[in-house]
């Protein structure tokens, strides 16, 4: 735990792309057992936001602490970070050459060094908890979208992390897949995860989340409970993203 | 003409032809074979360099794929062989390598480090299209699971990358069983050079060269078989049992596990 009692806090990320300024001097905090959503527009720079605090992208300017340890400074042992994190991606990005089970238990056996038994029976456990246990044995492309998004979830939760990014998980799902996903998710922010969602689902935002940052142009514009954010914006290029999405037929 | 050539000198050295005939052709397969591994492995240092933070490495491996693609493989085996030994000072090319119960040429050692060499100049890009072809999300899932760069690489990257090396690798092999031809002109007594003194004592250059062309293209013929299986074999252990880059290629080799000339049962 943080000094401040916050389990993320980021302090004036700046995060750039050749002369494209991606983030601009992003301060946030998430406490322990919190879920934090990021909404905005694709190309608000979300992504980027998680993957800096994975370390998958190196901030330009300021700091990150994750859990009390700085980890944007030079000696920062990036294995045993990212063991604390999860992260889920959009595209899952699990492995087409393994199995579900090796999929889940590849990472807590070579990185953690647990025995395969272990692991197995750890990885079964998980995948029986979201109903997928008899489909351990099968390659990732026998599943479906939404099953593969559940299994790459639990794959990032094997190594018992601390802290959950969810990058637009549910993006490239099928309509009637989202719920299954959003149930695990949904489940998980109850059992206390730390959270952190960049998301386009804007009704499971105010349902879930504890705080709702409006990113728009690498800025957090707007951040509060998701009943004010949401509901009740005061800036006004929140309103506007608000409406747009609105129109699209998703709140 | 044709009714000039000895068809009985070509039918002996097609179906049977002599003892040092058959050592000249087993040269000539382990040479082969020996520079090919050397190419691989040369290829995917020079590949994993090639993609490395630090510039230096990545200048390095581009000045050795400029010199070894930029000069004659035929130059470059008289370079090991003759003047290397006077340009480093040293003896990287002995008169004989004995290692106990294998004796080595010198001018085979040569022949092979300049083979394998210049073949790791061809690999490394076949390898770094291999790992480029592989989606970077997969080294970031592997990666943001905690796993390190190297174990990523060998578990995640390249079992899937191996796919798309294989087909031109086997490509690779059957040139470099046909560069070994080259090595006659240092010396080495493999089969083009059984071929041309059995030529110079006979001045028959037809039988002679027709027979050694009949036992390339055998070979080339007989990888052409084995490559297949391979890449067969590949394909169906993407949906496989669990296997490793190293469980794969045992089982692409073990006849207990499928062999290469088996196809595995489709699901």
């Amino acid at each position: 735990m943080n000094a401040n009692g916050h389990f993320v806090s980021l302090q004036g990320v700046t995060k750039r792309f050749g002369d494209l300024e991606v983030l601009h001097d992003i301060n946030l905090d998430v406490s322990e057992h919190n879920v934090v959503c990021l909404i905005g527009a694709s190309g608000s720079g979300k992504s980027t936001l998680l993957r800096c605090i994975n370390l998958l992208e190196q901030v330009d300017a300021g700091s990150i602490v994750v859990d009390g340890q700085p980890i944007t400074g030079t000696k920062v042992d990036v294995n045993q970070l990212r063991q604390k994190i999860g992260i889920v991606f959009q595209a899952y990005n699990l492995f087409p050459h393994m199995t579900v089970l090796q999929n889940v238990t590849l990472a807590p056996r070579k990185a953690l060094g647990i025995s395969r038994d272990k692991a197995e029976a750890h990885a079964r456990a998980l995948l029986r908890q979201i109903g997928l246990e008899e489909k351990s044995d099968e390659f990732p492309d026998r599943l479906s979208g939404g099953q593969q998004q559940r299994v790459a979830i639990v794959r990032a939760l094997a190594t018992g992390p601390k802290l959950m990014l969810l990058d637009e998980i549910t993006s490239a799902l099928d309509p009637q897949l989202i719920g299954e996903v959003l149930e695990l998710v949904r489940e998980l922010a109850q059992s206390g995860m730390t959270m952190i969602l960049a998301t386009h689902e804007m009704s499971f935002a105010r349902e879930v989340a504890h705080k709702v940052c409006f990113l728009d142009a690498g800025v957090i514009h707007e951040e509060g409970p998701p009943e004010q954010v949401l509901s009740a914006p005061q800036e006004e290029r929140t309103r506007e993203f608000l409406a747009r999405v609105l129109e699209g037929g998703r709140l | 003409m044709l009714a000039s050539v000895d068809w009985h000198v070509v039918w002996v050295r097609v179906a049977h032809p002599d003892h040092a005939f058959f050592i000249a052709l087993t040269r000539t397969v382990y040479i082969a074979v020996i520079a090919q591994i050397m190419g691989v492995i040369l290829g995917l240092l020079a590949a994993l360099m090639r993609m490395s933070k630090l510039r230096i490495l990545r200048v390095l491996s581009g000045i050795y794929v400029w010199i070894f693609r930029g000069t004659p493989l035929l130059v470059q085996i008289f370079f090991v062989y003759l003047a290397s030994n006077q340009l480093l000072g040293f003896t990287l090319i002995p008169n004989s390598l004995n290692g106990g119960f294998f004796k080595l040429d010198g001018a085979i050692f040569a022949g092979i480090l300049a083979l394998g060499v210049n073949e790791g100049a061809y690999m490394r890009e076949i390898v770094r299209a291999g790992i480029d072809s592989i989606d970077k999300g997969q080294m970031e899932a592997a990666t943001s699971l905690g796993m390190r760069y190297g174990l990523a690489m060998r578990r995640i990257v390249l079992p899937q990358a191996a796919r798309v090396i294989i087909p031109p690798l086997g490509n690779e092999f059957n040139n470099m069983l046909k560069n070994t031809s080259l090595l006659f002109t240092i010396g080495v007594y493999e089969m083009f050079a059984d071929a041309e003194i059995g030529y110079s004592n006979s001045f028959q250059p037809t039988e002679y060269f027709l027979g050694v062309a009949f036992w390339y293209l055998v070979l080339t013929t007989v990888w052409t078989f084995i490559q297949a299986g391979i890449e067969r074999k590949l394909a169906a252990s993407e949906r496989g049992e669990e296997l490793s880059f190293r469980e794969r290629w045992q089982a692409a080799w073990n006849p207990a596990r499928g062999g290469i000339f088996m196809r595995s049962p489709s699901r």
